[in-house]
């Protein structure tokens, strides 16, 4: 049975969001997208810079046409500049969906959650899908699908820091409760990150700096692959349970 | 000297010197930028793409020009 991933009514095959930040150059940038299979990547907005006139863009590299460009609002901090960069973004291609985050602190980039909601109450009046980057709290999860968020993407440690999934306990509590994907959005630091992350339960993983700060991104994108499907088949397969003691796996009968 | 023909803008944050009665369409034309890949903002308003040819600049306007780069 194919297990599809769905956000907002759209289909996905692969669980493994990638960012497009860090890397060395557009050429890594599209290699390493391609062998993570992903079939969204999160795209930040900025200044065209005039000077570099005819110069390459991402979009040269990875096309639009063929994988879903997320815009995200990374590098705001309040909900003012936030909406300003995706109504720009909805206005570049007509994208829908969108990443909202809209920063707290400099130094531990963790988000500020009341510009958060209220920035996503507006963005859903006006007509956006927000998919949503935030706290590992359930309550404010909660607050955010109920004004309309169409993904809630807990940070499993702070962004760019690789630590891994952090608060076990709160992703799974955030996932049994929600009722749209839960995307586990920052700290992954290698591939077993985002096993854990999918056997808790989540939907879906969202991976830059573990990728792109690697020895070797092309592989690490390809292990992250790996590790979201492995992750998400063992959910599934619903794990045995923990035994305090030892339990032999072969008979103890007809020894010889 | 004063050239009217020359009006100044600020254009991504920098003046910039333009001809008067450029549109947006010229001027991206101008600076070898491909409309669809990016969206403009003229005095903290969104332009619709469809307006490019329309929308005249005028002195001392605040141009936004972006476009998407790699990001997380």
């Amino acid at each position: 049975m194919e297990d599809v991933f769905t956000i907002a009514n759209k289909n996905f095959k692969s669980r493994l969001i990638v960012g497009t930040g860090k890397y060395k150059s557009f050429e890594e940038t599209a290699e390493a997208v391609k062998a993570s299979e992903a079939d969204i990547v999160t795209v930040a907005v900025r200044r065209v810079n005039i000077l570099d006139q005819g110069k390459p863009l991402l979009m040269d590299y990875l096309n639009p046409e063929s994988i879903t460009y997320l815009p995200n609002t990374a590098g705001c901090y309040t909900s003012e500049d936030a909406l300003r960069t995706l109504r720009l973004a909805r206005e570049m291609g007509g994208w829908r969906m969108v990443k909202l985050e809209v920063l707290g602190d400099k130094k531990t980039l963790y988000p500020n959650m009341i510009e958060t909601l209220e920035s996503t109450k507006i963005l859903v009046k006006e007509g956006f899908e927000v998919m949503v980057y935030c706290t590992d709290d359930p309550i404010l999860c909660k607050k955010l699908e109920d004004v309309g968020a169409c993904a809630i993407m807990p940070l499993a440690a702070p962004i760019g820091s690789g630590l891994g999934v952090q608060n076990k306990i709160n992703l799974r509590l955030i996932k049994e409760q929600s009722t749209v994907p839960v995307i586990v959005d920052a700290g992954v630091g290698t591939a077993s990150d985002a096993t854990i992350a999918m056997e808790l339960g989540c939907d879906g993983v969202l991976v830059n700096t573990a990728i792109a700060e690697s020895k070797n991104p092309i592989l690490m994108a390809e292990a992250m692959k790996h590790a979201v499907i492995a992750g998400r088949q063992a959910f599934k397969a619903i794990r045995m349970k923990k035994r305090n003691y030892g339990s032999s796996s072969s008979p103890e009968i007809d020894l010889i | 000297m004063n050239n009217l023909n020359v009006a100044k803008i600020q254009l991504n944050g920098k003046p910039f010197d333009l001809r008067n009665e450029t549109n947006l369409k010229k001027l991206l034309k101008d600076l070898k930028i491909s409309e669809n890949k990016v969206a403009i903002e003229i005095n903290g308003i969104i332009i619709e793409k469809n307006k490019y040819s329309q929308v005249v600049l005028n002195k001392d306007d605040k141009v936004e020009i972006v476009h998407f780069i790699g990001g997380g």
